[in-house]
C-alpha cells in the first residue's frame, strides 16, 4: 500500500513538474513564426504555402481531405502486404474487411485492432503503415486542438493557423525527436528493434520457442507520445517485448500524460490567462485522481470466488497479491491501476494487462473514463472534449443565474450551443446506439467470450472504446468479424470527425465575434469554483447518459462476483 | 471553397487533393520508413543484445530470451506462471509460444476461471506436498496477461524450494539461496514490484555442481 502511493504520488509530481516546461515548449512550437529549413523544404515538396492563413472551414477541409488520402495510401499498402519487402515470416495480406477497420483505426487514433501483430503484419507494415500512422493521426488531433485554441483565444480574427504548418512541426520537433530518444531508452530495457527474422530458441527442457522480433521499440515510443495505443504485438504492452521492466512502465505512463497535461498550460499562455489553463489541469486531475484510486482498490481486494477455491490474494512483504489474472508480476497491481487509468483517461488505448479479467467495478473505471473521454485527452481531442463541457458549464451557470452566457469573453450562443450539442449527443449515441443493435443480433452474440453481464460489458467496452478513439479492449470479444469490423470502423469515424468537426466550427464562430467587456455579470472561469462546477456537470451529464448501461454491465457483475455466482 | 476572408486563395481541390498524397507518400518515408531504420542501426550499434532480444545462449545454442518467460513442468526446475498461449496456428494451447501472446480475457464470474484455479490450486498442492487448504499464492494459479510473463512471486518461488531439492538431491537451503540470489528488487527502489525471474534461476540451477 505505501509502496503503491509512493510510485503514484512519484509518477503524478514528475508529470505535473513537467507541464510548465513543455507547455511552455508547444507555445513556442505553435506559434513561432521561423520555419526552420527540413520544414521549407516539406512545404515545397507538398505545394503548399506555409503562410496561408485558414478560417475553421478551410483548416477542416484540409485535415479531412489529407486524412482521407492518407486512409487510401495505407488501405492500398496493407493489401499489397504480400508483394511488399520485409515480410521474413511470409503474411499474407489482410482480409479487406479487416484492412478497412486496420486504417480506420488507426487514422483516427483509435488504434483497436481486430488483428494480432505478430500474426498479421509484416515488419513493413509495422513500419509503413503503423508507425506512420501513430505519427500522423497524433499530429492531426494536436493541430486541430491547435487551431481549436486559436479560434478561443481570438488573437487574429477568424485565422485558425495553418493545418500543414501544425502537422510538420508538430511531427518534425516534437514526435520524432522525442520518439528518437525514448525507442533508445526504450531498447536499453529490454525492447527488441530489429529486422530480424523470428529466431528459434530450445528451452532448457528441449521444447522449441520461436520468438517473434522485429522493429519494436519505435512503434512503442511514438505508440505513447502519441497516445496512439495499437502494440506490436497481440498482447499489446503486457508483453514482455513491448514493456520489459517496470521503468519501462513508468515511461509508456508518463509519455502518454505528457503532451495532454502539457497543453492545459499551453492554452492557458495562448489566452494570456495561466490560471485558465491551471484550473483545467486541476479539474482533470481530481477526476484522475479518484478513478486511479477507484481501480487500484477494486483490483488489489481481488476477486473472493478465487480465494475460495485457494489463491492467496493478501498483500505481503512476498508479494503483491490481488486479482492477478491478465495481469504481470514485474508491475504488480498498482502499476497495472495506473497504466489503465492513464491509457483510458489519456485516450491510448494499449494495455499492460487484461482489461477483460478485471473485477466488475475495477473495469467500470477504465470504460466511464472513455465514456467521459476528458480526463487529459489523447492528442488534443481530449482537450477538445474537455472545452465541449466548459461550454456547457457556462451554459448551465448562466440559465441558473438568468444572463447570457459568456465563454473567454464571448457571447455563448444558440449555434454554439447547438454544435456543442451534436459533438456531445454523437458520443452516446454510437455508444448506446450500436452496443444496443449488437445485442440483438444473434451472431453478433456469438463472438462473446464471458457469459451473463460481463458479456454485455464486453459488446459495451467494444463500441466505447472505438467511440472513444481508444482502441482498449474486453478483449476476450472475437471482434474480427464483417460485423464488428464495419460497426467498430463507422463508431471510431463517428467519434473522430463528429467531435472534432463541430467543436472547430464552434472554435470558429467565437472567433468571428466581438469581445464583450467584462462586468460585474461575467461569471469568471479561471477559479476553483467553476473548474469544480464543470467536473460535477461532466460526472452529471456522464451518469444520466450511460449509468443504465453500466448497472446492467459492470455493477451486475461485480456484485455476481461478490456473491460468489459462476456462470456457464 | 474560395473564402473571402482569407487574405491568400486557396488551393483548389485538385491542388489539395494532390498535396495530400505527397504529404501521405512523404511522411511514410520520414516517419515510417527512415525513423526506424535508423532507430535501428543505432540501436543495434549501442544496445546489440537488447536490440536482438536479448536471447541467452547455453553451449552456443539460443535457449530462449532473457525477458520471456519460457514454459517449465519437470519438478527439478522452478514454474512460472501458467499460460494462456495456443499452437501459432490457433489449433491448440501451447503455454509461452512467444510468436502468439494470449491471455484468457475470463471474467471475475467465468466458471472457466472458476474451474481453471480450481484444478491448478491442486496441482500445486500436490506437486509440492501441500495440505488440502494451504492457500496458494495468486501468481501460481491466474494466468499472466502476455502469456509470457518471466516472473514469479517470492512467495511464488519459495514455496517451490522443497520439491526443487527432492529433486535434485540438494539442500532446501540450497536453493532457496539460489532464489534468493536472484530476486529482482524494485526499480531505482520504487518502481514494480519485487520478483523473481525464473530462467535465471534455472540456469543457475543447471550450473550447480
Amino acid at each position: 500500500m505505501a509502496s503503491a502511493l509512493l510510485q503514484f504520488t512519484l509518477l503524478l509530481a514528475v508529470m505535473a513538474a513537467l507541464v510548465v516546461p513543455v507547455g511552455n515548449w508547444l507555445y513556442g512550437v505553435l506559434t513561432s513564426e521561423r520555419h526552420t529549413a527540413p520544414e521549407r523544404l516539406t512545404y515545397r515538396l507538398l505545394g503548399v504555402d506555409p503562410t496561408e492563413r485558414m478560417t475553421w472551414k478551410r483548416y477542416g477541409l484540409v485535415l479531412v481531405v489529407s486524412n482521407l488520402v492518407l486512409l487510401l495510401f495505407a488501405y492500398l499498402l496493407l493489401r499489397l502486404q504480400g508483394l511488399l519487402p520485409w515480410n521474413p515470416a511470409g503474411l499474407r495480406a489482410q482480409a479487406p474487411d479487416l484492412a478497412w477497420n486496420t486504417v480506420v483505426s488507426f487514422m483516427t487514433n483509435t488504434n483497436w485492432q481486430a488483428y494480432s501483430g505478430e500474426q498479421s503484419l509484416s515488419y513493413f507494415s509495422q513500419m509503413a503503415v503503423i508507425t506512420t500512422f501513430m505519427f500522423t493521426s497524433a499530429a492531426t488531433g494536436f493541430a486541430a486542438a491547435a487551431a481549436f485554441m486559436r479560434g478561443l483565444a481570438g488573437r487574429d480574427g477568424t485565422n485558425l493557423g495553418n493545418f500543414w504548418v501544425d502537422l510538420t512541426r508538430i511531427i518534425y520537433r516534437v514526435f520524432l525527436p522525442l520518439s528518437f530518444v525514448l525507442a533508445l531508452v526504450f531498447v536499453w530495457q529490454g525492447m527488441p528493434q530489429t529486422l530480424s527474422p523470428s529466431v528459434n530458441a530450445t528451452t532448457l527442457e528441449g521444447a522449441t520457442q520461436r520468438i517473434a522480433l522485429g522493429p519494436v521499440a519505435t512503434l512503442e515510443s511514438i505508440k505513447h507520445l502519441g497516445t496512439n495505443g495499437g502494440g506490436f504485438f497481440g498482447m499489446n504492452a503486457a508483453h514482455p517485448f513491448e514493456n520489459p521492466t517496470p521503468l519501462t512502465n513508468a515511461l509508456h505512463i508518463l509519455s502518454m500524460l505528457l503532451l495532454p497535461s502539457a497543453l492545459t498550460y499551453t492554452f492557458g499562455r495562448m489566452l494570456g490567462n495561466l490560471r485558465q489553463g491551471w484550473v483545467i489541469f486541476g479539474s482533470m486531475l481530481v477526476m484522475f485522481v479518484g478513478f486511479l484510486a477507484t481501480v487500484y482498490s477494486f483490483e488489489q481486494a481481488g476477486n473472493p470466488i478465487l480465494s475460495r477455491l485457494g489463491a492467496d490474494q493478501t498483500l505481503s512483504a512476498m508479494q503483491a497479491g490481488g486479482n492477478m489474472e491478465g495481469k504481470e508480476v514485474r508491475f504488480g497491481i498498482a502499476q497495472t491501476a495506473l497504466f489503465a487509468t492513464t491509457t483510458t483517461a489519456a485516450t491510448t488505448g494499449s494495455v499492460d494487462s487484461m482489461h477483460d479479467s478485471y473485477t466488475g467495478l475495477g473495469g467500470l473505471v477504465p470504460m466511464t473514463q472513455m465514456m467521459l473521454n476528458n480526463v487529459f485527452g489523447g492528442k488534443g481531442v481530449g482537450f477538445i472534449n474537455f472545452v465541449q463541457y466548459l461550454v456547457l458549464g457556462v451554459f448551465i451557470a448562466g440559465l441558473m443565474v438568468g444572463r447570457t452566457p459568456e465563454f473567454l469573453g464571448k457571447k455563448i450562443e444558440a449555434r454554439e450551443i447547438k454544435l456543442t450539442m451534436l459533438a456531445l449527443l454523437a458520443h452516446p449515441l454510437s455508444i448506446l446506439g450500436f452496443t444496443a443493435l449488437a445485442v440483438t443480433l444473434p451472431s453478433a452474440l456469438s463472438s462473446l467470450n464471458n457469459p451473463g453481464p460481463h458479456g454485455f460489458s464486453e459488446i459495451l467496452y467494444a463500441y466505447t472504446s472505438g467511440t472513444a478513439n481508444n482502441g482498449s479492449a474486453f478483449a476476450g470479444l472475437g471482434a474480427n468479424t464483417p460485423f464488428y469490423n464495419l460497426t467498430i470502423g463507422l463508431a471510431m469515424l463517428i467519434g473522430r470527425y463528429l467531435t472534432l468537426l463541430p467543436m472547430l466550427a464552434v472554435a470558429g464562430l467565437l472567433a468571428a465575434k466581438r469581445r464583450v467587456p467584462v462586468s460585474s455579470g461575467t461569471l469568471p472561469t479561471d477559479t476553483a469554483l467553476f473548474g469544480g462546477l464543470t467536473v460535477f456537470v461532466i460526472l452529471i451529464v456522464g451518469a444520466l447518459t450511460f449509468l443504465p448501461a453500466l448497472t446492467l454491465g459492470p455493477v451486475a457483475d461485480h456484485l455476481q462476483m461478490l456473491k460468489g455466482v459462476v456462470l456457464k | 471553397m474560395t473564402l473571402p476572408e482569407s487574405p491568400t486563395r486557396p488551393a483548389p481541390l485538385v491542388r489539395l487533393l494532390l498535396s495530400g498524397l505527397l504529404a501521405a507518400v512523404l511522411l511514410t518515408l520520414v516517419t515510417g520508413l527512415a525513423y526506424p531504420l535508423l532507430t535501428t542501426a543505432v540501436a543495434g550499434i549501442l544496445f546489440p543484445s537488447q536490440a536482438g532480444g536479448s536471447l541467452s545462449t547455453r553451449n552456443g545454442q539460443v535457449i530462449g530470451s532473457a525477458v520471456l518467460g519460457q514454459n517449465f513442468t519437470s519438478p527439478k526446475y522452478l514454474h512460472g506462471r501458467p499460460s494462456m498461449t495456443a499452437k501459432t496456428d490457433g489449433s491448440g494451447p501451447e503455454p509461452y509460444n512467444a510468436e502468439n501472446s494470449g491471455a484468457s480475457n475470463w471474467g471475475p464470474t467465468n466458471v472457466k476461471l472458476a474451474e481453471a484455479v480450481r484444478e491448478r490450486v491442486a496441482a500445486v498442492r500436490r506437486e509440492n506436498g501441500l495440505s488440502a487448504g494451504t492457500p496458494v499464492p495468486v501468481d501460481l494459479v491466474t494466468a499472466s496477461g502476455s502469456g509470457l510473463d518471466p516472473d514469479i512471486t517470492l512467495a511464488g518461488a519459495l514455496l517451490q524450494v522443497q520439491r526443487i531439492a527432492r529433486a535434485r538431491g540438494l539442500s532446501p537451503a540450497q536453493v532457496e539461496g539460489v532464489i534468493r540470489a536472484h530476486i529482482t528488487p524494485r526499480q531505482l527502489g520504487i518502481l514494480g514490484e519485487p520478483r523473481v525471474n525464473v530462467l535465471a534461476v534455472n540456469l543457475a540451477l543447471d550450473s550447480m555442481p
